[in-house]
């Protein structure tokens, strides 16, 4: 006879922020829910992600309410400030056509840049803390809904039964494939290169985007003299780059960067990764929900990925939390279909904004050029829409979960 | 809801497979949201928060708590599948299902035996529980009163159930033309959503029905509001329109 584990309520598979921090809302609007996070890598090595994420202002108001800004803001930098240009290489001068003053409310700017590791610490440690069970290294090999419970297979050997399986297992997600759901996705002859770099002259929390032939090129600002780079290429391009040696690669760079802040030099590892859309076709079925990159992977031009994944959070938190009010079965169909309903339409909406930006920006031909910039000046003359546009960076617009708003549960 | 039904075994019968693989399937039917009962999954969440919020104010509890009915005796009549039943169980009450229907009562049995609910279905009626003499501390009547043959006679046995200090809830639907139009000719017909003949005209049930018969057997009113559904949002909810479907919430004075 093996030992009989304890049943759960919810299994989260994935220990990134999106599943961290869905552990942490549910546990701590409602304690008594039995909460386990499975992740294959060691407890200690999820926060080894060295690339560092904008964390817009209503997510920021979410990790607040979950007790754990306090301990991200110091490492955390502020946005103050936001400038679009479009550009040639070749251009000696960047017009500027576009500026933002990065606040939401007097005092709280649109976004902040966060390290992603030091994130994944703060809320592995608040989920332990809570009395969240995180299952380490291990990883969901099977699982088969019944019709009260889902039996979920683990690579150790290990079986649990939960409520609730939900997949926060990334843009490639195990879980999804598992469950059978596909997927929409569009591919780009793009990759995203992320790297991290230090400059000689402060960058007063200025975000700048240039529009580049190639695609968007973004310096977001890190604590110190450092910045996060999100730099789009061709794909063939971004690979030789990452793969060549650092002279060259410093030098295209410095190409793109620009002189402004001063010597620039490497201060991290560099990546490549290939840029697409990927939609799952359903976002839940019996005992499973989908949430974060494992429901949408969308193009980072906007910066929405992991804002995205945090409503997910918020939105199905407090779906959950409220059907167990009603002594209702979390795992049941019709109530996981509340979740569904609340986050497609929001996120398709994304991703086609997101889709419709980058092919209109990465463009190189003289009409797009000359209709997208009398666009960025119009909109530069018009503070109302500026500020719609910055309430919608910052995730304050349209029908928010509670805990986005900075609300409890 | 069959009419020709067999009282399956009192105590520690055989059991016959083919009837429990029967039993068994009825209640993935019962159970399933987009399945048959589909409008009754749809309707539960409305009904269960009118039930949470007016419970907990009532005796006192906390509305956010997830066992906020613990040790409250609560009695389901018409309980079918246990759409309701179980919710308030796993709220914390000690939960009665009656259903004239025993095969409803069988199959509510198999699925709360498969959520690890402790449940005490018993294949009975409200007249039968009120003439042994049982009391709860509240009472769910909900959907009901429109199915039965003698209305006032019913809910004089219901009426008898309640505790001094007590609740019924009792959801029905109003006889108007507003009613005959949107829950027959509409959800029957037009929408399908429930088989033709599920509700007839003259069995609907106003709000001056139940209040004499439950007034006259010592209940005090307390409460009622309209339930309506919002297309645009997928969901019923509460409103101030009784003229279709409606709860109305009683108490009986300590």
């Amino acid at each position: 006879m093996g030992i009989q584990m304890d049943e759960l309520d919810v299994l989260v598979g994935g220990g990134g922020y999106v599943g961290l921090s869905l552990a942490v809302a549910l546990k701590q609007a409602d304690p008594g829910l039995r909460v386990a996070v499975v992740d294959m890598r060691p407890r200690e090595a999820l926060s080894k992600d060295p690339r560092a994420s904008a964390v817009a202002a209503a997510a920021s108001r979410m990790l607040d309410r979950l007790g754990v800004w306090s301990k991200i803001a110091p490492h955390a930098q502020p946005m103050m400030e936001m400038i679009v240009t479009d550009s040639r290489l070749r251009d000696a001068v960047r017009p500027v056509f576009l500026t933002f003053d990065g606040e939401v409310e007097p005092g709280e700017p649109f976004a902040h840049m966060v390290p992603n590791g030091h994130m994944v610490a703060v809320l592995a440690d608040r989920a332990e803390e809570l009395g969240v069970e995180l299952i380490t290294p291990d990883a969901v090999s099977g699982f088969a809904s019944g019709p009260s419970d889902v039996e979920i297979r683990l690579a150790s050997g290990a079986v649990r039964k939960a409520k609730l399986l939900v997949a926060a297992d990334g843009v490639r997600s195990k879980l999804r494939d598992l469950a059978g759901i596909g997927t929409v996705r569009w591919e780009y002859d793009q990759s995203g290169i992320v790297t991290t770099v230090a400059h000689e002259r402060p960058h007063e929390g200025r975000a700048e985007e240039h529009f580049l032939p190639s695609g968007p090129f973004a310096i977001l600002p890190l604590t110190g003299n450092r910045s996060s780079l999100v730099w789009t290429e061709r794909r063939n391009d971004a690979e030789r780059l990452v793969k060549g040696d650092d002279f060259t690669f410093e030098l295209e760079l410095e190409r793109r960067f620009g002189h402004h802040l001063g010597k620039l030099s490497l201060d991290g590892p560099r990546y490549a990764f290939p840029l697409g859309l990927t939609l799952a076709r359903a976002f839940v079925q019996p005992r499973l929900a989908l949430a974060g990159d494992a429901a949408h992977g969308i193009h980072p031009i906007a910066g929405q990925g992991l804002n995205l994944g945090f409503k997910d959070v918020a939105a199905l938190a407090e779906v959950l939390v409220e059907a167990r009010r009603l002594g209702e079965d979390i795992g049941a169909l019709d109530v996981l279909e509340r979740y569904e309903r609340w986050r497609r339409f929001d996120t398709f909406r994304m991703g086609v904004v997101t889709d419709v930006l980058n092919r209109l920006f990465s463009n190189d031909m003289d009409v797009v050029r000359a209709v997208r910039d009398v666009g960025l000046g119009l909109v530069d003359r018009m503070p109302s829409l500026k500020r719609f546009f910055i309430r919608q960076a910052a995730g304050l617009e349209g029908p928010s979960p509670r805990l986005l708003t900075g609300e409890a549960i | 809801m069959s009419a020709a039904e067999t009282v399956a075994g009192g105590s520690g019968t055989t059991v016959d497979d083919a009837e429990v693989a029967r039993f068994s399937a009825m209640a993935a039917e019962w159970w399933n949201p987009a399945g048959k009962f589909r409008p009754l999954h749809k309707f539960n969440p409305v009904r269960l928060a009118y039930i949470k919020r007016q419970v907990s104010a009532h005796f006192g509890r906390d509305e956010k708590a997830p066992d906020a009915f613990a040790g409250l005796r609560l009695l389901d009549i018409g309980c079918g599948g246990g759409l309701l039943s179980e919710p308030m169980a796993r709220l914390g009450a000690h939960v009665t299902g009656a259903d004239a229907s025993s095969t409803n009562i069988e199959v509510a049995k198999i699925h709360a035996a498969s959520s690890d609910l402790a449940i005490d279905y018993r294949a009975t009626t409200a007249e039968a529980l009120a003439a042994a003499g049982e009391q709860f501390d509240v009472v769910l009547n909900m959907e009901v009163v429109e199915h039965v043959a003698d209305v006032p006679l019913y809910l004089e046995a219901c009426a008898q159930l309640v505790k001094p200090g007590g609740l019924m809830f009792v959801a029905t639907i109003n006889r108007t033309l507003k009613a005959y139009a949107l829950a027959i000719v509409g959800a029957e017909v037009v929408l399908r959503w429930l088989p033709r003949g599920t509700h007839t005209y003259e069995k609907l049930v106003r709000p001056q029905e139940l209040l004499e018969p439950l007034t006259a057997a010592g209940l005090r009113e307390m409460e009622r509001c309209g339930v309506s559904f919002d297309p645009l949002r997928d969901r019923w909810q509460e409103t101030s329109d009784t003229d279709v479907n409606y709860m109305m919430l009683f108490s009986r004075p300590t």
